[in-house]
């Protein structure tokens, strides 16, 4: 599904290499896991891998499904199937939600060639979706994000991710700012959606998400390289031991 | 400070605009007397000039000039016009000039009596009287010339009086036909009590329109108006609206501008009766020579008034934006709630939102607020958008509109909003 090959980046504005070779394969319908403390570049790869500008590729490759992502607009990223999650979903005030994801849906739907979803039928489909979320219609009818909590924004990023129902789900620190009860909400909405042809990319920094979502793989992300891959244990020795353990174990 | 030498000038220019103005052939003595009045206040204020206080961000010249400057007729055939389906009574305009043959009869509203500015100045109409040039004089708390000058020399025009609860709106359509016209506008519409009436107006006007309507809101009545501007983009435009609101009365203005080489509008809000409502907002689009200008002036000289100014500027290609809004709070005007916002989003780095607020208030027990922000679309939001699939370009139109909503969702009427809102993503479909 993706593919990165030893992926180099830095910040456009200043000589400041923050990625240092990163590889990973996430094969189709698998949940990986990327941890890593503070500032190992974790955000990074999921802005680099979605499209944001400010970023740039020094080596490396990056693609989905064979498609060389790199080069694309985030537009065609988004319409080829890869989703971020953002860790900080952003309010737009005056921008309906329901009006905001019907336009997202179906301008994806027109890049792919696909025929556009009638009012009545996004209507219907957003309805279904936003129910298993518990989201009310307020929250739908509100502006994207405006006013909402920290929890309901992220309900909101998976009810997108429901209805856009991407290929490759990047999910950055969506466990931030999170209650318990939310966290289980989220991660029952991710597991929903989990599927042979569906691959996740969960980046956080605790495990507990990792309860909720159980991972196939997980990475150690440190100072921009991955320095360990194992599977769900290794979650779990981080919870135990912490960062500096592991990393120096890779060092 | 003007020198003698500059005061001369403006004197002079003042007396040549006068002498220049056609003969108004009919005025009883009444109107008379009020031309003759404005007349002098125009003498003493002089002709507008750019070292003017509030003429520093808009060259008056073009305006305060005998001759309109030639603008070429615009017309879009696949355009249908502004405002045509919310029905109301039509009183169309050519070049300025009134059409009673394109036009629909003048008492097709009940309790709304319509009567041609050049009959109600002959006549001996006592709320027409009272009304014609009396707001506009009291509206000098900063000079307004043009609008002296508008007094003195209009012809053309409507009174209206308003008796009763308006069915349908009343709907002034002004055409352009003569790229070298010159119009001169003056309405008075006065509510009595209780009384309610929606203004329409839209269409370019003229080469060059100066626009006066006059709006005595009596107690407990309610005024809604809502114009677009026509699309023409050389035509230039000076229009005031004085409104003077009695008590528990509510005064709504929203004014949508795509494009034109040159708008001032300006609002004049007394308010002189307690626990009234006023809402002035503009919304407007341009690129290229685009020049517009708000000027707003509100007073609240009475207890527990609400008055709001919302302004969205979205401007490009060298567009130029201008707010010059104030609140004045006089003394004993407790519990006044003043807001005021003015904002400009620039699409490119050529365009350019100058503001001044103003706040300035006397009595001790007010809430009033204002901001005004410049700036260019949010790149957060637009990553974030671009991220879900929505192309850079649909993005931009979607936080346009939103961006304009604060002040389009000041229309009450939301056929009338939603209309605006539909001229507004047509001017961005034509700049894709």
């Amino acid at each position: 599904m993706l593919e990165i090959r030893n992926l180099h980046v830095k910040l456009e504005e200043e000589d400041k290499a923050i990625l240092k070779g990163v590889d990973l394969t996430v094969e189709a319908g698998k949940v990986h896991a990327i941890m890593g403390p503070n500032g190992s570049g974790k955000s990074t790869l999921s802005y680099v891998l979605s499209g944001r500008e400010g970023y740039e590729v020094t080596e490396g490759s990056a693609t989905l499904l064979g498609e060389d992502v790199l080069e694309m607009e985030a537009e065609e990223r988004a319409a080829a199937g890869l989703f971020l999650a953002f860790q900080y979903p952003v309010e737009i005030p005056g921008v309906g939600n329901m009006t905001f994801l019907r336009t997202a849906l179906n301008s994806q739907r027109k890049a792919r060639g696909e025929e556009e979803l009638s009012a009545g039928d996004f209507l219907k489909l957003i309805r279904a979706k936003a129910k298993d979320l518990k989201m009310s219609q307020d929250m739908l009818k509100r502006p994207v994000n405006v006013g909402f909590s920290g929890g309901e924004k992220k309900r909101n990023e998976i009810l997108q991710m429901a209805v856009l129902e991407p290929k490759m789900c990047i999910l950055d620190e969506t466990d931030s700012g999170l209650d318990v009860d939310a966290m289980k909400l989220v991660a029952d909405g991710v597991n929903a959606l989990r599927s042979e042809g569906r691959s996740f990319l969960v980046i956080t920094h605790y495990q507990r998400l990792l309860d909720h979502i159980t991972p196939d793989v997980v990475h150690i992300m440190a100072d921009g390289r991955i320095v360990k891959t194992g599977g769900p244990e290794l979650a779990l020795e981080v919870e135990r031991e912490g960062y500096a353990h592991l990393a120096g174990e890779a060092a | 400070m003007l020198t003698p030498a500059q005061r001369a000038a403006k004197a002079d220019l003042a007396e040549t605009l006068l002498a220049a103005a056609p003969a108004s052939g009919n005025d009883g003595a009444w109107a008379r007397e009020a031309r003759a009045l404005a007349a002098r206040r125009l003498r003493e204020m002089g002709a507008p000039v750019r070292r003017d206080e509030y003429w520093k961000w808009t060259d008056p010249a073009t305006l305060a000039q005998v001759e309109a400057p030639e603008a070429t007729v615009f017309s879009d055939p696949a355009e249908t016009p502004v405002f045509e389906a919310a029905g109301g009574l039509k009183l169309v305009f050519a070049d300025g000039v009134f059409r009673p043959d394109l036009s629909d009869p003048l008492d097709g509203i009940e309790g709304v009596e319509v009567a041609p500015l050049s009959e109600a100045m002959a006549a001996d109409i006592h709320w027409a009287k009272d009304l014609y040039g009396a707001l506009e004089g009291e509206g000098h708390y900063v000079p307004r010339p043009l609008a002296a000058l508008n007094t003195a020399t209009a012809t053309e025009g409507f009174a209206v009086r308003v008796t009763g609860r308006a069915d349908r709106p009343l709907h002034f359509r002004y055409l352009h036909e003569d790229p070298r016209s010159d119009a001169v506008v003056h309405h008075v519409v006065r509510l009595e009590p209780g009384a309610e009436l929606t203004v329409l107006e839209n269409g370019p006007a003229a080469a060059r329109l100066n626009g006066c309507m006059e709006v005595d809101v009596a107690d407990t009545a309610r005024f809604h108006h809502v114009r677009a501007q026509g699309r023409a983009h050389e035509r230039r435009a000076f229009t005031a609206m004085f409104a003077r609101l009695g008590r528990e009365s509510a005064y709504k203005s929203f004014t949508l501008t795509v494009n034109g080489a040159l708008t001032r509008n300006e609002q004049v809000v007394d308010f002189t009766g307690d626990d009234a409502v006023a809402h002035v907002a503009g919304a407007c689009v341009g690129d290229r020579d685009f020049h517009h200008d708000d000027t707003v002036f509100v007073t609240h000289g009475a207890e527990r008034c609400e008055s709001r100014q919302v302004f969205k500027k979205v401007l490009r290609g060298e567009a130029k934006g201008i707010f010059q809004g104030k609140i004045l709070v006089k003394a004993g005007a407790q519990k006044t709630d003043g807001y005021q916002i003015s904002q400009g989003l620039l699409l490119d780095d050529t365009a350019e939102f100058l503001a001044k607020p103003e706040l300035e208030i006397y009595a001790d027990d007010v809430a009033c607020s204002h901001g005004s922000t410049c700036g260019a679309v949010d790149e957060d939001m637009l990553f974030y958008m671009r991220a879900r699939g929505v192309p850079r370009a649909e993005a931009q139109n979607l936080l346009v509109l939103a961006f304009l909503a604060e002040a389009v969702q000041e229309i009450e009427e939301e056929a009338l909003a939603e209309e605006v809102r539909e001229r507004i993503a047509g001017w961005i479909d034509r700049r894709r």
